[in-house]
């Protein structure tokens, strides 16, 4: 008895203390509340079936035996995780990462410097921000085609030297070194564009009296770049170097296409693409690929917290 | 959604412990009959094909239709997969795979009379057909092919003979000796790894049986160490190992062309490529197109001999199975025997017929000639082979294994013959104890 009176006592208080304004009609509080769901509805579709449903059932299919396509398939628990992490050879491709790692130094260097040059008055500037952001329109399959006759023996590159007296004798996708070294130029090549697009956003929206007040002060490019222009890029420099961190990680289409993962370009997508299709282990690469994620997530989380995303503050 | 998504919430949320959704539970096992009368046969067919080649340049439709001058209310669609395996593995977790398809290697052989109609018995259909147990199940039939394939090196006779040899090589020592004359007296590359496609790599799988011409090779592999000293994957690897190292190869492995070496063997400027009897007629092509002898196109098999004889292993091609979902198995059943037995389709593309009864491909003179003798290996142990392959991730009908062993032979990757094919062999046979037990 005692604790269905509290309850009545405490569904009162509201009323008693707050003025309740006169509720609006039933039927047009359903439809506010329903607009912007109604909105929502064509783009959370596809982000569900898209994105969510195959990440559950990704999830799902990870603690099964499951094979890919036939109808049996068994609740195996954690084995997969047991066998994932117990296979230390899994994790050595981690390495060839390390290629596609410094490749994307490379290429923020890169698209940081023509951002910089190209953001100031050049000429042919829109010829040349167009030269630099065309390769990552270009489908990655065809880039891979392409860069494979470019590689070949006698093929682009080696014409292009042989042009310059350089007779090369080199099998440029021979040996791990010079085929990572190959393919993670081939990345800075298609993904430089993207990098340099988002540094000349950046530097753009930097006010233009920022430069004129510092070459009256006597600044020169160097010191507008020290000063202004990096300073103001530092939330989309963070970005990049997250996105290219995780994209070094998870390298995939560029070395599929061009070796197939032979002679040690093999990237951990690779690995995971053989287990699940090659040896039919969907459950074991579901696995695989659940744990890359997590590693991604993990390794986005630690750079958040080196490097806190600051206000910018320029002037 | 459809259930297995759902079985497989179920199972994520560790509700299941084991499950099995029998896709289509009621049709499981269901047998395809020959019609008895072509005339009342009706419906539309899709027919799901590796054939890119044949359906784009109208081949198939003439195929089908011939068929129709029998089969007048049949009609046959088409449908080519460039990335067959991959795609059709996907659609198999429907119910609408095609009325006819190709078997992919990806299905279990205990899994057959689920995806499957049965053709028939091992029995009755071995009378007249070839390789039926490579799709047997419980003593039923579920696939059949439409040609036979032998493995062997497609060479350039002319080149060959510009070297000076003009018999096959009979070891494999005569063999890398054969290719050294070859490098040394004409400016052909000897032999073409065609390393960067990887699948034709992988067809040094089907060494297996030749070189001790022992039916039972399969069966070997499944119960033993394919990599024994002596043993035929050992003896094939060896050889190809030796090639490599020695350098009788093109320079740059890595960017090999496969379309491309087509016409460059025709023309002589690769001697030689171990492929299957199904390349000469896409060499020949090449021949032609490139305006040299198609003639030259020569096939030998592999360099080893027992009792003073070749030998040869004969097996089938993608085998074709009848969807068991299909609304229109009668139809289905008529193309697919009317394919196999009247369409011709193994001679024009110079392979050997699926019946017994059939003469051998033209191609194949030189083969009677010295005697070579054919054998069918038997694959009643096909399957565990296949489990413990791909449960062991050595691979050997993948190219990742004879990639590395190519990378091995020309320095690209640090270590020996002898220590890479030991631990294949130890990873295979611990596979097989685990899986045993």
């Amino acid at each position: 008895m005692t604790d269905t009176t509290a309850r009545v006592s405490v569904t009162k208080e509201p009323a008693r203390d707050t003025p309740v304004p006169a509720p609006a009609p039933r039927r047009a509080r359903v439809w506010r509340r329903l607009t912007p769901w109604i909105f929502l509805i064509a783009p959370l579709a596809l982000l569900i079936t898209f994105t969510y449903a195959p990440i559950v059932n990704m999830i799902a299919y990870s603690f099964t035996d499951w094979d890919g396509v036939s109808p049996e398939l068994h609740y195996t628990g954690l084995e997969n995780y047991t066998e994932l992490f117990t296979r230390s050879e899994l994790f050595e491709v981690f390495f060839v990462s390390g290629y596609y790692l410094v490749a994307s130094a490379i290429q923020i260097v890169a698209a940081l410097y023509f951002a910089t040059v190209l953001s100031f008055n050049v000429r042919f500037r829109n010829f040349f921000k167009g030269v630099l952001f065309f390769p990552y329109l270009i489908n990655g399959v065809a880039i891979g085609f392409v860069f494979l006759y470019f590689f070949q023996d006698g093929g682009t590159l080696d014409s292009v030297l042989a042009l310059f007296g350089y007779h090369s004798d080199h099998a440029w996708l021979g040996t791990p070194f010079s085929a990572n070294s190959s393919l993670a130029a081939v990345s800075i090549w298609r993904y430089l564009g993207l990098n340099f697009v988002l540094f000349l956003g950046a530097i753009q929206s930097i006010p233009g009296e920022l430069y004129e007040a510092s070459e009256l002060d006597g600044a020169n490019r160097w010191h507008q770049f020290r000063h202004i222009i990096a300073p103001g890029i530092k939330p989309v420099l963070t970005l990049t170097v997250i996105l290219s961190v995780s994209g070094s990680l998870s390298a995939f289409e560029i070395p599929y296409i061009m070796t197939g993962g032979a002679t040690g370009t093999e990237t951990f997508v690779i690995q995971t693409v053989k287990l699940a299709f090659q040896f039919n282990k969907t459950g074991l690469a579901s696995a695989a690929a659940l744990v890359l994620l997590l590693i991604i997530l993990l390794v986005t989380w630690l750079q958040r917290r080196l490097v806190p995303d600051d206000k910018v503050d320029l002037v | 959604m459809n259930r297995r998504h759902i079985l497989a919430l179920a199972v994520g949320s560790a509700v299941l412990a084991a499950g099995c959704t029998g896709t289509g539970g009621t049709s499981k096992g269901a047998d395809a009959k020959a019609p008895d009368d072509p005339a009342k046969v009706t419906g539309t067919i899709k027919v799901l094909t590796v054939r890119t080649d044949l359906v784009q340049d109208g081949t198939m439709d003439k195929y089908a239709a011939e068929f129709n001058k029998i089969y007048p209310k049949v009609k046959v669609k088409f449908e080519a997969l460039t990335n067959y395996e991959a795609e059709v593995k996907i659609r198999m977790n429907t119910e609408n795979y095609g009325d006819v398809l190709m078997i992919p290697g990806v299905i279990k052989k205990s899994d057959y009379p689920k995806f499957f109609a049965s053709l028939g018995t091992v029995a009755e259909r071995s009378k007249k057909y070839r390789f039926t147990d490579y799709t047997a199940v419980d003593g039923k039939v579920y696939g059949q092919t439409a040609d036979g394939v032998m493995p062997g090196f497609v060479y350039n006779k002319r080149v060959w003979q510009e070297a000076g040899v003009t018999d096959w090589p009979t070891t494999p020592d005569e063999f890398v000796t054969a290719l050294k004359a070859i490098k040394s007296k004409t400016d052909a590359t000897p032999y073409y790894t065609n390393f960067a496609a990887g699948w034709t790599l992988t067809s040094w799988t089907f060494v297996n049986g030749t070189v001790h011409c022992d039916p039972q090779a399969t069966t070997k592999i499944a119960e033993g160490n394919p990599w024994a000293e002596g043993s035929d994957l050992r003896v094939g690897d060896t050889l190809l190992y030796d090639i490599v190292h020695e350098g009788l190869v093109e320079k740059d492995p890595t960017t090999s062309n496969w379309e491309a070496s087509k016409g460059q063997l025709a023309k002589g400027q690769i001697a030689t490529q171990w492929l299957g009897t199904w390349a000469i007629i896409q060499f020949q092509d090449a021949a032609k197109k490139a305006g040299v002898n198609p003639d030259d196109i020569g096939f030998m098999p592999f360099p080893a001999q027992t009792d003073g004889k070749f030998c040869a292993t004969v097996g089938p091609d993608y085998n074709q199975g009848i969807n068991v979902h299909s609304e229109h198995k009668e139809a289905a059943r008529a193309w697919l025997d009317w394919f196999t037995d009247k369409s011709g389709y193994a001679d024009d593309n110079l392979a050997i017929s699926p019946l017994k009864d059939a003469p051998m491909p033209t191609v194949l003179k030189p083969y009677e000639e010295q005697g070579v003798k054919l054998i069918e290996l038997d694959d009643s142990k096909g399957a565990e082979v296949k489990a413990i392959d791909t449960e062991s991730e050595v691979g050997i009908n993948t190219p990742d294994y004879r990639q590395e062993l190519v990378d091995l032979a020309r320095g690209a990757k640090k270590g020996t013959l002898d220590d890479y094919l030991k631990s294949l062999g130890q990873k295979w046979t611990e596979t097989q104890k685990n899986m045993g037990s």
